[in-house]
């Protein structure tokens, strides 16, 4: 079977693979509505994609699950446990990288140790390890200024692995990043989303993008944002980048979820 | 700038202006303007005096301290001003009137407030020099990125570590710019203080000389003083080069 399935909706999880819940999120920003009874699991070491037209909420439902931002209503749970702020567990990946300009790349990616308290020692070799993950090494001691768009999207990834956190929450990373650069990126973070074994949730408004990486992608509507469909893409991983982006299911479900969102656009 | 196919060094100016002064100098024409070169011979005789240094040191003094006070409560009211509505609300009305107020009308009040003494001319020099380094300040804080607040409670800082590692280093271009305009203010803020109230330090020279019709001696401390503060204004510009290099990103 080439098309996607929903098939994971209605199919329950046991408690233990289920990394972050999001229950009955609603959130107002004054008079304005952003989202409605936003009910989500994340599965464990699975890569989900929340996509949906811009200005859908997308960005705000994943700093709710940051506990950066506060919902109206509704929990958030990860591991069981209600979120009430930011906490070591969840690590997150910035849209403008947010990294400190007058800090090396060392210093950027080890800065989430540094906060923890650890010497200075442990975290440069955990943070010298990050660096060489996500192929930025001989570039410890460069400034964020003297890197390009795609390599500061790097520091800020690795940052988000140097902490171990179990979940991390990229928002829109790569929409920063020149197309080019941005392929090729995709393709080096199924290989750390493969090997690190984390759970991921991802915010992005290209679709190619989200069927390319995920696992799971969840369609979110308008505003008021509310989940729209679930999508599981059936995409052999184990073929090259290049077959991906070639495969018969890539490509429909690409189609399927334009033709799900065409009638947003204006 | 080139003149005739040759490249005019930066500073061939301020030869000509020199040289300009030097002329109608020796030309006698006014007596308030006697020629550059008696003036710096004027200069070199002076800073060898007791009166002179005692009175460079006193001043300095007083600049010191009122600046370093300056500093420290402009950085820390443009912190809560940048950071809380409520003290932004509080206080911007105060800090806006001030900045541009003319503070030497005020300089008798503080007299009848502190005395003729020192502590006249530390107030002056702060209240001179502290409205434009909390503008600045708080305008930096209000212009620091909101991810980099994000991304240190995302990673666990502390209040704390919040400030001192992300938000005091993100607003420093700003602050440093603050600490410039006020470094300038603030040698105005000296000089008048102690020429309105507090007859000492450089002040009492001033007064000295300019009765007497010391042209030679005047000139020769307003040199001193004109150079003292574009030198500081120099050195902060130069840190803050450095700076900015660092936050050219933002």
């Amino acid at each position: 079977m080439t098309a996607p399935s929903a098939s994971i909706l209605g199919v329950p999880h046991a408690e233990s693979d289920i990394a972050v819940e999001v229950r009955s999120i609603c959130k107002y920003y004054s008079e304005v509505e952003a989202l409605r009874m936003i009910d989500l699991d994340f599965p464990r070491g699975k890569l989900t994609t929340l996509l949906g037209p811009s200005g859908c909420g997308k960005t705000t439902l994943l700093k709710i699950i940051a506990g950066l931002v506060e919902p109206t209503s509704g929990e958030v749970r990860v591991n069981g446990k209600a979120v009430t702020g930011p906490g070591p567990e969840r690590a997150f990946v910035f849209q403008d990288f947010a990294l400190m300009p007058w800090a090396t790349v060392m210093r950027n990616v080890a800065f989430g140790l540094e906060l923890k308290g650890m010497g200075k020692a442990e975290r440069q070799s955990i943070a010298r390890h990050y660096i060489s993950e996500v192929g930025l090494t001989g570039f410890e001691e460069k400034y964020p200024h003297e890197l390009s768009g795609g390599m500061r999207q790097r520091v800020g990834l690795a940052r988000a692995f140097a902490v171990d956190a179990e979940v991390l929450l990229l928002d829109e990373p790569f929409s920063a990043v020149d197309e080019q650069n941005r392929r090729k990126f995709q393709e080096d973070l199924l290989q750390l989303v493969e090997k690190e074994r984390k759970t991921f949730i991802f915010v992005t408004h290209s679709i190619e993008e989200a069927v390319y990486v995920s696992d799971r992608i969840v369609l979110l509507s308008r505003r008021p944002s509310r989940v729209a469909q679930i999508i599981e893409p059936k995409i052999d991983r184990t073929a090259s980048p290049d077959a991906i982006r070639r495969d018969q299911g890539y490509l429909d479900t690409v189609e399927e979820i334009w033709q799900g969102l065409k009638h947003y656009v204006d | 700038m080139t003149l005739y196919g040759y490249r005019v060094p930066m500073m061939a100016s301020l030869l000509v202006w020199c040289l300009v002064w030097e002329l109608v100098g020796q030309s006698g024409l006014m007596f308030l303007v006697p020629p550059l070169s008696s003036v710096l011979v004027a200069g070199v005789a002076m800073v060898q005096t007791g009166t002179w240094q005692s009175a460079a040191w006193v001043t300095l003094h007083s600049f010191v301290i009122g600046m370093a006070l300056a500093i420290v409560v402009g950085i820390s009211l443009g912190v809560l001003m940048g950071r809380f509505r409520a003290v932004d609300e509080l206080f911007s009305i105060w800090v806006n009137i001030f900045v541009s107020a003319p503070l030497s009308a005020l300089v008798p009040v503080l007299m009848i407030l502190f005395g003729i003494g020192e502590t006249t001319v530390i107030v002056t020099v702060f209240l001179f020099a502290v409205w434009i380094i909390v503008l600045d300040t708080r305008a930096g804080i209000q212009h620091v990125p909101s991810s980099l607040i994000e991304m240190g409670r995302c990673y666990g800082a502390s209040p704390f570590a919040l400030y001192g590692k992300i938000v005091l280093l993100a607003a420093l271009p700003e602050i440093l710019a603050g600490i410039r305009l006020g470094l300038v203010r603030g040698v105005k803020g000296v000089v008048i203080g102690q020429l309105l109230v507090a007859i000492i330090g450089y002040g009492e020279l001033f007064e000295l000389y300019s009765r007497s019709f010391d042209m030679e001696n005047f000139w020769a401390l307003t040199i001193i003083l004109f150079a003292a503060a574009m030198l500081m204004s120099a050195a902060i510009e130069y840190i803050e080069k450095k700076v900015d290099y660092y936050a050219g990103v933002r």
